[in-house]
């Protein structure tokens, strides 16, 4: 479904962000991505839906090089979901509008139908009281929620999460990692890059591990957590016990 | 001083008009209007040329900016008066010599406002648009200028008293309007230019500084609107620093 | 448009000497003005800073008097009006020396005074109450907070609005010729008379203006870069 062959991204000659990464994400897989900060995940993930160029390498997404000149990339980022850590919700809209407003704009859907399928959406993030309030009158929490419910409202194939619960305060990051849960393994590929250790031991198929622009590690949770081959990796996750 | 505008309120609220050309506050207001309506379209292309990444866009722009800026307003009105004529094939009103330099001068200036609007937003909203799947300009249309331009507002009505401020400059082309009238005012009574030039400063100040402070006003609940979000990790807003401590 | 520009017609030894002439008056009315508008500036914003209430309604009401009248009316003001107001020694005095030239710089002074003292105020405030609590915490005393931390960062902070007024009072200075200064536009307008060689001289001040105003320009941004906070 994702593929990333030999992708390089580097700022001028010293700064390698990202360095020969090589791996695959296959349909319906869920992969969280973790590593130490300043690694590259956040730029790896950006780079699927071309939000960061790439030097060299491809991209691969349903058999489409991403970053080939000939892509409407408009086209391709309908069809890939993407949840920021700051939410990005727009705050001159409602939760019904940030959510309409793509299906309606994009996929010209008519108002009712958009509203209708919004509406089941915000059942399933657990927010059907909210689809009249403004952005501003949520908590962290309930924001996160609704972009992913914006996300999920082009019904993308695909869903990239970067860092979806870091800004928020820690009681409100169980209700965003449960609605994160409930879609793994409903058919969408999902990549996460996430610090939550307990989340990627739950729900990922998957762990990647990623230290300055190399991916050191990518293996099931269990082998992952239990017997992390790189030394990296074994400091990466003995710092995060502590 | 109140027999000054008993007697001559007429002249000062609208010139001459009927019998004449239309002065006085009314053109002063209409003047501004005028300029700011039409100004307006024009400073929201400059603005978003400003920020376009192609060069051959943005720098036109920014050249067009710049060379407004470093240029006074009374020779904007100057080149207004002579050559708006010339360009249009016609003779042209005060009125609208006016409001032709009001548009030239003011485009540019409330450009800067609107860019300043515009870059002040989150990049997020941006990317968060283009995630979704739209382009450049439905991602500029749909999410980044409802924004800007209403975060702008209390700027844009300040903008709004610096047109009317710049409308008395047409007394020196001979333009129908309140300081025009307050002139004539003054060389016909001729011996009460205290009286006739208070007058006219305290009406200026009236207008003025209501706008003012209803952009203010607004500021605030603007800004206001933007707080208050339970369960976020957001810097505080800063408190004025002299209001900690006042000197003994 | 079959106008065919001529400049050797406005460019004749004697209208250069009108244009140099306008510009000399040109200059010595920013000069001026903008030094007084400075001292006068930063003494408004010291007497705010006070919080002493009376002085802050006195800025304050300062301020928005000049802010909310076109800078042409207050000129006008000190022109027509403010002679009546003058005892008659001061009038004589003015009549003597030139008063239009020194009437104008005194209004174009003490409107760009408020915006130079808003541009400080402003400065001042936007230095987070952390660096005045880390000052305090030091053990400086008030004054020495403000002397050794907060106002340093503050007029840092204060150079774009400062250099941006700078430019505004050179433009304005050119609205003195409604008093029949003779500047730059006044003279331009002289030889516009002279010569009908409409385009070419106004085309001549306009460029003088703007270089002008492009060295005001490049001048505050090498200060801001020099002083300034820089990129953080």
């Amino acid at each position: 479904m994702i593929r990333f062959d030999k992708v390089n991204k580097w700022y001028g000659p010293d700064v390698q962000v990202l360095n020969d990464i090589t791996a695959e994400v296959n349909k319906g897989e869920v992969v969280v991505l973790c590593g130490p900060s300043g690694s590259g995940k956040t730029t790896l993930i950006r780079t699927i839906n071309r939000l960061e160029p790439i030097n060299s390498g491809t991209i691969t997404v349903n058999g489409q090089e991403t970053h080939a000149k000939s892509v409407d990339v408009n086209r391709l980022r309908r069809d890939i979901g993407f949840v920021f850590q700051q939410f990005n919700l727009f705050p001159h809209m409602s939760v019904m509008d940030n959510i309409t407003l793509a299906p309606r704009k994009l996929r010209g859907m008519s108002r009712a139908e958009a509203e209708e399928k919004a509406r089941t959406l915000l059942v399933r993030v657990g927010l059907e009281d909210k689809a009249g309030a403004y952005p501003s009158q949520l908590s962290g929490g309930q924001s996160q929620r609704v972009a992913i419910a914006r996300s999920l409202a082009m019904d993308p194939p695909i869903i990239l999460f970067d860092e979806p619960t870091s800004a928020l305060d820690p009681e409100m990051v169980g209700e965003v990692l449960a609605v994160i849960k409930g879609l793994a393994h409903t058919g969408i590929t999902m990549m996460c890059v996430t610090h939550e250790m307990g989340f990627a031991r739950e729900a990922a198929d998957r762990v990647w591990f990623l230290d300055k622009g190399v991916l050191l590690e990518d293996a099931k949770p269990d082998a992952f957590f239990s017997s992390p081959r790189h030394p990296r990796a074994q400091r990466f996750l003995a710092d995060l016990r502590h | 001083m109140l027999e000054i505008i008993q007697n001559n309120w007429m002249l000062l609220l609208i010139g001459q008009y009927p019998n004449g050309p239309l002065g006085g506050i009314v053109a002063t207001l209409l003047l501004a209007i005028a300029g700011l309506a039409l100004a307006f379209p024009v400073a929201v292309l400059l603005a978003v040329a400003r920020i376009s990444p192609f060069r051959w866009v943005s720098l036109p722009a920014a050249a067009i900016v710049h060379v407004v800026r470093g240029t006074p307003f009374l020779m904007v009105l100057f080149w207004s008066y002579f050559a708006l004529p010339v360009l249009i094939g016609r003779p042209l009103s005060g009125f609208w010599t006016l409001v032709g330099a009001l548009v030239l001068y003011e485009s540019a200036y409330l450009a800067e406002v609107i860019r300043a609007g515009i870059q002040a937003l989150p990049k997020g909203q941006e990317e968060a648009a283009r995630s979704l799947g739209f382009g450049y300009f439905r991602t500029l249309a749909l999410v980044i200028l409802p924004q800007a331009l209403y975060n702008s507002l209390p700027a844009l009505i300040g903008q709004f008293v610096s047109l009317i401020k710049e409308t008395s400059l047409g007394y020196v082309i001979s333009v129908n309007e309140f300081t025009y009238a307050a002139a004539q005012l003054n060389s016909q009574l001729l011996v009460q230019p205290v009286e006739v030039f208070t007058i006219l400063a305290i009406t200026y100040f009236i207008i003025c500084f209501t706008l003012t402070q209803s952009a203010r006003w607004l500021e605030q609940r603007i800004a206001r609107s933007r707080q208050g979000r339970p369960g976020r990790r957001e810097a505080q807003p800063q408190t004025d620093i002299l209001a900690t401590e006042p000197m003994p | 448009m079959g106008y065919e520009f001529d400049f050797s017609a406005v460019l004749t030894d004697q209208y250069i000497d009108w244009l140099l002439a306008g510009l000399r008056v040109t200059l010595l009315l920013t000069a001026g003005a903008w030094a007084l508008s400075f001292v006068v500036g930063t003494a408004l914003a010291v007497l705010r800073a006070t919080g002493f209430r009376p002085a802050v309604w006195f800025v304050s009401t300062f301020v928005e008097i000049h802010q909310n009248i076109p800078l042409l009316v207050q000129i006008l003001f000190w022109y027509f009006a403010m002679p009546e107001i003058l005892p008659e020694s001061w009038r004589e005095w003015l009549n003597r020396n030139n008063s239009e030239f020194i009437l104008a710089m005194i209004a174009i002074a003490l409107c760009h005074a408020a915006y130079i003292s808003e541009a400080l105020r402003s400065g001042l405030r936007a230095v987070p109450v952390t660096q005045y609590e880390a000052g305090r915490s030091f053990g400086f005393n008030y004054i020495q907070t403000m002397a050794y931390i907060v106002v340093p960062q503050a007029l840092r902070l204060s150079i774009p609005p400062l250099v941006n007024h700078s430019l505004l009072l050179f433009k304005n200075t050119s609205i003195a010729i409604a008093i029949g200064v003779h500047e730059l536009t006044y003279q331009t307008r002289q030889i516009d008379s002279d010569t009908f060689r409409t385009f070419e001289i106004f085309l001549v001040a306009t460029v003088l203006y703007l270089v002008l105003s492009f060295i005001i320009m490049a001048v505050g941004n090498l200060a801001e870069r020099r002083l300034g906070m820089g990129v953080r």
